[in-house]
C-alpha cells in the first residue's frame, strides 16, 4: 500500500503540490487524473522519488520513503516498475536486451533462467517476434509494451505508468490499458497510472484521484465518477462534446456498472 | 550571459562525489567500462592517426624553414620536432581534438538519455546513474586518452621523419640521429601527466553538461557545444598551469 500524507512541492515561488493526501489501494489500478499543469506528473515523480518533496510523507507499506537514505531507497526501488511516457527504452539495446537489463543488474539465477523470464515477459506483451529489434525499429505502441515488459520483469510490487496512452491511436491505447489492468490482477501489483485519457478512466480506474491546481479535488472509482456533483471534475470529464451530449441526453445511466460497454458491443455486433 | 562559476563548480564536485558508491553489479559496470574504452580509444584512433601524421610533417617542414643557419646541424630539426611533439603537440593538440570528438559524444549521449527519461528509468531501477554512466566514461578517458597521446607522439615523430625525407629537408639517418640527441625521459612523464589531466577534464566536464541537460533537442546541442568549449578552455588553462609547475 502507498500512502501520501500532505505532500507539498514548490518550484521557486510557485507551489505545484499543495498538500496532497491519499492512499493508493493495493492490488488495484489507481489513477491520478487532471488537466495539464495540475501537478499529476510532479506528484508521480515525488511518489517514486525522482523528485524530493518539500514536506509530507510517502509511505510504502508504512515505511517512510521520503526520509530514507539512498541505500534504503534502493531496496524500495527494486520493487518498483515504471512505464515512462516516452517508454525510455535504451537506444543501444535490442528489445530483448532492454527487458533483460534489470535482470542482469539485479536478478539472481543463471543466464538461461533469465532468458526464460525475458521470453515469458515478451510473450505476455505479445512481442516475442520483435525481440531482436532495436527501439528505433518498432512502433510507439510496441515501445510501450516493451516498457511494460521491462517494468514487470523483476516481479514488482508497484507499477507506475506515466501517461501510458500518450501518442497512441485509440485501439492501441485500449490494448495498453487492458494489458496493464490484466497484469495488475495477474501479479497482484499496486498500479498507479497518471493520465488524462477518459478511456483509461472508464476502463481501468478502480481508484481515481482527480487533481486540480495542485490539490486533490475528488477521489472515487470509475463507477461513480460520472455521477459526481463536483463541478470542476465535471468540467474536466465532460470536456468532450460526445460525453457532454450524452450527459444532456440523460444517457449517463449507461455508465453504471459498465452498461455502456454492453451497449457498444451490441452496436458493433449489429454492424 | 551570466556564467555561475561557483554554482557549476559546486554541482560538478557533487556529481563526482555521487559517483562513489558500491556498484550494484560489478560485471555490468565492467562491461560498461570496456564499452567506453572501445568508444573512446578505438573510436578516436582514426582522427588521432591523421592529425598526428600531418602534425609531425608540418612541424618538421616549419622547423626546417626557420633553422636556416649553416652552423646548425640538420639533426637539430629532428630534436626540435621530437621535443615539440612530446611536450606540446601530442598531449595538447590531440586533447583539443578529442575534446571535440569524445566530449561532444559524451555530452550528447548523456543529454539524450536525460531528455528521453532513460536516466530516470535507471534511477527507478535503483541504479546509481552517476556511478553507472559517468564513472566508466571518466575512467575510460583517463585510461585511453594517454594511450592515444602516446600513439600520437610516435605517429607525429614518424610523420615528421617521412615529411623530412619526402621533401629532402633531411635524411632518415639525420632525423634518427637528432631524435637521440639530449633525450630527456622527464618530457615523456610531463606529456603523460598532461594527458591524464586532460583526459579527466574532457570526460568529466562533458559528462557534467550532458547529465544536467534540461529541455529538448536544442538544449542537447547547446550542452554539447558548451561541453566542448569549456573542456578546450580548461585544457589550455591546465596546459599552462602544468607547464609552469612541472617544467
Amino acid at each position: 500500500m502507498i500512502e501520501l500524507k500532505d505532500i507539498r512541492k514548490s518550484f521557486g515561488d510557485k507551489e505545484i503540490l499543495k498538500g496532497v493526501s491519499t492512499t493508493m489501494e493495493p492490488g488495484k489500478v489507481n489513477l491520478i487524473i487532471g488537466a495539464s499543469g495540475s501537478g499529476k506528473t510532479v506528484l508521480m515523480k515525488c511518489i517514486v522519488g525522482l523528485m524530493g518533496v518539500d514536506s509530507g510523507k510517502v509511505l510504502y507499506d508504512n515505511q517512510d520513503f521520503t526520509s530514507m537514505d539512498d541505500k534504503e531507497k534502493k531496496g524500495i526501488r527494486q520493487e518498483i516498475g515504471m512505464l515512462f511516457q516516452g517508454s525510455a527504452l535504451f537506444d543501444s539495446m535490442t528489445v530483448e536486451q532492454n527487458v533483460m537489463f534489470p535482470l542482469e543488474m539485479f536478478g539472481a539465477g543463471t543466464h538461461k533462467e533469465k532468458k526464460a523470464r525475458v521470453d515469458e515477459c515478451l510473450e505476455r506483451v505479445q512481442l516475442k517476434e520483435a525481440a531482436k529489434k532495436y527501439p528505433a525499429e518498432i512502433s510507439g505502441g510496441m515501445k510501450k509494451r516493451v516498457g511494460i515488459a521491462r517494468a514487470i520483469v523483476l516481479n514488482p510490487k508497484y507499477l507506475f505508468c506515466d501517461e501510458p496512452n500518450s501518442g497512441l491511436d485509440p485501439q492501441t491505447s485500449l490494448l495498453i490499458d487492458k494489458l496493464i489492468t490484466e497484469l495488475t490482477k495477474e501479479y497482484n501489483i499496486t498500479t498507479v497510472i497518471n493520465t488524462h485519457d477518459m478511456n483509461t478512466v472508464m476502463e481501468s480506474g478502480d481508484h481515481i484521484v482527480y487533481m486540480y491546481q495542485g490539490q486533490k479535488q475528488w477521489e472515487g472509482s470509475n463507477k461513480d465518477i460520472v455521477f459526481s456533483k463536483d463541478q470542476k471534475l465535471n468540467d474536466f470529464i465532460f470536456a468532450s462534446e460526445f460525453l457532454r451530449e450524452a450527459k444532456e441526453m440523460r444517457q449517463l445511466e449507461m455508465f453504471k456498472d459498465g452498461k455502456w460497454r454492453d451497449q457498444l458491443k451490441k452496436e458493433q455486433d449489429g454492424k | 550571459m551570466e556564467f555561475k562559476f561557483f554554482y557549476h563548480f559546486g554541482n560538478f564536485l557533487l556529481m563526482l562525489k555521487g559517483m562513489f558508491s558500491r556498484p550494484e553489479n560489478m560485471k555490468m559496470y565492467w562491461k560498461q567500462f570496456m564499452q567506453q574504452c572501445v568508444d573512446i580509444g578505438v573510436g578516436s584512433f582514426g582522427i588521432v592517426f591523421i592529425i598526428s601524421l600531418f602534425m609531425g610533417g608540418v612541424t618538421t617542414l616549419q622547423t626546417a624553414y626557420q633553422l636556416v643557419s649553416p652552423i646548425i646541424p640538420k639533426s637539430t630539426i629532428a630534436q626540435v620536432v621530437r621535443d615539440t611533439i612530446i611536450l606540446e603537440f601530442a598531449p595538447t593538440l590531440t586533447s583539443i581534438v578529442l575534446a571535440g570528438v569524445v566530449g561532444s559524444k559524451i555530452a550528447s549521449e548523456l543529454g539524450n538519455m536525460r531528455i528521453s527519461e532513460q536516466i530516470d528509468a535507471l534511477e527507478i531501477m535503483g541504479i546509481n546513474t552517476k556511478g553507472y554512466l559517468i564513472a566508466p566514461k571518466i575512467l575510460a578517458a583517463v585510461l585511453m586518452i594517454p594511450v592515444l597521446v602516446a600513439i600520437a607522439g610516435f605517429l607525429g615523430i614518424w610523420g615528421g621523419k617521412e615529411a623530412g625525407e619526402l621533401s629532402g629537408v633531411l635524411s632518415g639517418e639525420q632525423f634518427m640521429q637528432g631524435l637521440r640527441q639530449e633525450f630527456k625521459a622527464y618530457n615523456v612523464f610531463f606529456a603523460m601527466a598532461k594527458s591524464y589531466t586532460f583526459g579527466f577534464i574532457i570526460a568529466s566536464v562533458s559528462a557534467y553538461y550532458g547529465y544536467n541537460v534540461t529541455g529538448g533537442a536544442l538544449e542537447i546541442g547547446k550542452a554539447s557545444t558548451t561541453a566542448v568549449v569549456v573542456s578546450c578552455v580548461l585544457v589550455l588553462f591546465m596546459d599552462y598551469a602544468l607547464t609552469a609547475i612541472l617544467l
